[in-house]
Parts: C-alpha cells; sequence; structure tokens
C-alpha cells in the first residue's frame, strides 16, 4: 500500500482534512500519516469504511514523549569575510516545542493488507493534551487510550470511559513521560548500576545513611 | 520434658508418648493450608506444584483455600504492584494466627526484573513479615516444595513457651500490619518502618564497574 495514494484518496474524499506525511528514513522505511485533531475521526471512519481500503482492525495504539529541545542545524550563510562575500557553516539553534503524540496501527483483515501508522500530536506538553478519541471507529482503541491517558497524559476526548488503567485513581504523574521523576525509595539497591547508582548514591548522601 | 531416650526405649515396647507441643506442632505443620492466591507467573509453578505430577497434597497442603479466614500460609507468589499491594497486606491481615508468609520468586522477594517499574513493589516484606524466601524466576515447584518444608520444619520446631515462642502466642504482638493508602506519588507509607530497614549495603562510590580493567 503506498501512502502517497492513500493521502491523495482521503484529502479527495474528507473535505476540509490536512494530512502530512511523516517520513521514516531509516531502512525499514515506515512512513506515517500526521492527521489533524479536528478531521481525525472523520479520517479515521473513511479509512476504516472505504472499499479499497477497509482498514477494519487496529492492532496497537502507542503513546510517544516529544519534550522540547534545541535543535542544532548548520546553515551556509554569505558573509562578509575581509570584504569578500564568501560562504561560511553557520551553526543555528532552534527550539523545538516539545508535545505528545498518539500513534496508531491499522490493518485490513478483510483486503489483507496494512499495516498504516497513524499519528496525532497535541499542543503542548502541559495544557492542551486533548486528541480526539478514535475508539468508536475502532473499538479496540479503548483500552489503549485509556493506558496512554494514564502514562503519558494525553485526554481523548469522546472516550466513553477514560479513567486511570495501570495506576490507581488519586495518583498525580504519568510515568512513561521522559520527564517522570519516580519516587525516592533507593534505600537499599544491592547490585545498582548506571542510573539506579547514581540515584541510590544521592539517596545515602541525602539521608547521610550507607 | 520427657527423656528422650526413655521415649524411644518406651517405642519400642509398643508404648507411645508425646508431649502437648509435639502434638500441636505436627498436628499445624502437616496440615497447612495456603490461601488460593496468585500474582503472575510464579502462580503457574505453583498450581504445578500442586497437580499430580509434583502433588503438594503429600505434605498437606492440598487444600488451597479461597477466603483468607481458613488460611494459615499467604504463597506470595509473582509481581506485586503497588496496585495491589494494600490488596494483599489486606487479605494477611485477615488471615488468623498463626500465619505464615512464603515470598515466592524474585519479584515479591525484590521486585525482581521490574523493580525498578514505576509501579511495582520492591519486595512485600517491606509491608508484612515474610518466613521464606524463595529464589527463582519463576523457582520450580521442587523449589516451592522446598520453602514449604522449610516451613513445616520451622513449625515443628516452635516452642510453645519461652522467648522464642511463635508471635500469636505473645499478647501484645501484632497480628495485623498497616494497609497503605494511595498517595498522589506513591504508596504512603511506602513500607512498614516496624517490620522492614533497608539492609545495610555498601554502594560503590566510584560508579565504576569492579569487573573490568580501569
Amino acid at each position: 500500500m503506498n501512502l502517497e495514494t492513500i493521502k491523495a484518496e482521503i484529502e479527495a474524499n474528507v473535505p476540509g482534512c490536512s494530512l502530512q506525511l511523516v517520513t521514516n528514513a531509516s531502512p525499514c522505511a515506515q512512513h506515517s500519516l500526521l492527521l489533524d485533531a479536528e478531521h481525525a475521526v472523520a479520517v479515521a471512519t473513511y479509512l476504516r469504511d472505504a472499499a479499497g481500503l477497509r482498514f477494519d482492525f487496529c492492532s496497537n495504539v502507542t503513546g510517544i514523549d516529544w519534550p522540547q529541545r534545541e535543535i542544532s542545524e548548520k546553515v551556509k550563510v554569505k558573509k562578509l569575510v575581509d570584504g569578500v562575500e564568501t560562504e561560511v557553516d553557520e551553526v543555528q539553534k532552534r527550539v523545538a516545542f516539545g508535545y505528545l503524540e498518539a500513534v496508531y496501527h491499522l490493518y485490513s483483515m478483510e483486503l489483507k493488507h496494512g499495516p498504516v501508522t497513524l499519528r496525532m500530536r497535541t499542543r503542548d506538553r502541559e495544557t492542551q493534551v486533548h486528541l480526539p478519541s478514535l475508539m468508536h471507529v475502532w473499538r479496540s482503541a479503548d483500552l489503549q487510550e485509556r493506558e496512554i491517558f494514564d502514562l503519558y497524559g494525553i485526554i481523548f476526548d469522546g472516550h466513553h470511559d477514560l479513567r486511570r488503567l495501570l495506576m490507581w485513581e488519586g495518583f498525580v504523574d504519568h510515568p512513561m513521560r521522559r520527564d517522570y521523576v519516580e519516587p525516592d525509595d533507593f534505600e537499599y539497591e544491592p547490585t545498582a548500576h548506571g542510573d539506579v547508582l547514581t540515584r541510590a548514591q544521592q539517596h545515602a548522601a541525602e539521608t547521610g545513611g550507607q | 520434658m520427657m527423656d528422650e531416650q526413655l521415649k524411644a526405649e518406651l517405642s519400642k515396647q509398643g508404648i507411645f508418648t508425646t508431649s502437648l507441643q509435639e502434638l500441636y506442632n505436627w498436628g499445624r505443620r502437616n496440615s497447612l493450608w495456603p490461601l488460593n492466591f496468585g500474582l503472575a507467573c510464579c502462580a503457574i509453578e505453583m498450581i504445578a506444584a500442586t497437580m499430580a505430577r509434583y502433588d503438594l497434597a503429600r505434605f498437606g497442603a492440598e487444600v488451597f483455600r479461597p477466603s483468607p479466614r481458613q488460611a494459615d500460609l499467604m504463597i506470595v507468589a509473582g509481581t506485586v504492584t503497588k496496585k495491589m499491594a494494600p490488596q494483599v497486606i489486606r487479605l494477611y491481615n485477615q488471615m488468623p494466627e498463626p500465619k505464615y508468609v512464603i515470598s515466592m520468586g524474585a519479584c515479591a522477594i525484590s521486585g525482581g526484573p521490574f523493580k525498578q517499574g514505576y509501579n511495582v513493589l520492591k519486595g512485600i516484606d517491606r509491608f508484612i513479615p515474610v518466613d521464606v524466601y524463595i529464589p527463582g524466576c519463576p523457582p520450580r515447584p521442587e523449589a516451592l516444595i522446598d520453602g514449604f518444608m522449610a516451613i513445616q520444619k520451622m513449625i515443628e520446631e516452635q516452642q510453645l513457651t519461652g522467648s522464642t515462642r511463635p508471635r500469636h502466642l505473645t499478647a501484645g504482638r501484632p497480628s495485623e500490619f498497616v494497609v497503605p493508602e494511595f498517595g498522589a506519588h506513591d504508596l504512603e507509607p511506602a513500607s512498614n518502618s516496624t517490620i522492614w530497614q533497608a539492609p545495610l549495603v555498601q554502594i560503590s562510590t566510584v560508579g565504576k564497574d569492579e569487573s573490568g580493567d580501569d
């Protein structure tokens, strides 16, 4: 299945939607479609119902946390050096703002093709973390969207039962986010190494223990 | 106490003698009823240990009780998540004395391979007293039987009087332990300090792998 043709077909049939092809440069070349939140349900319904597509099976839904990060790029800039205009390499830095992402993997049981990967992105990681729920299109997304809500903090609008799944009610953090700090229970780490060793040493230094 | 030699002599003559303590401990040790309760893959090995091939019934433990009120032994078989921990401790509290705990497998002992997970308790002994630890991931049924026999041996040797008598025969010793609450970030309290203190370990301050060359 060519994602380009699918993208063109969706754009022709779902008015107003803006899709973006997210390419994957690695050898697996698993490209994906980035949906806009407003038309996501319409696009998903089209993917499921259109005669040539029939993506009736959503095998997996997962989340990704993209924290704010600084990207430095080398850009060739024309500059006057000693009165002569020359091309000079200059490192430009820009800040890529963080966001959360939900990823859906689709297959067609009927036409035996797939996978097609869909992505949706929130505006930021703090307050504007709403995305439309696709659980009414693919029922299998129900629990997995709940899990993403629990572990990443994406709020799925239209989900019928958006409660925490693995953690308890009253837990405030989202453990799969990159900046999650686990509670300081590193008092007994007999075989510590790496990050755990660092945390155990910090704990020992703070409590004055061994 | 009766002289062991005299006892042996009498039994040769067909006279059986015993003490209340021996009889009591013999009865308790041969009818240990475990709580029917498994948490993860270790429970599968526990089930295997009860079935025909390994047959835990040979040791008087065939009746896994579905109610904590009828159980003597809690086999904590599997990963204890922080979400499950209060329920495990509440079940333990509901068991009548005398009661024993086997911590089966790496997860129940320390959190095991999931120790650094966000929702895994780093060992059930942080909240309830554990009598026997069985290492393994998961331990084989033979290992469970060995641990079970260790409990039986422990019961057999328990004195009913004196300072080494079991917990339930000492008035004032707790038979119930604090059930943690779900907090905003962790269980509250994160461990029961009256029964669990972090063992002293020497953490290398160099932060280097000791096996390799510098």
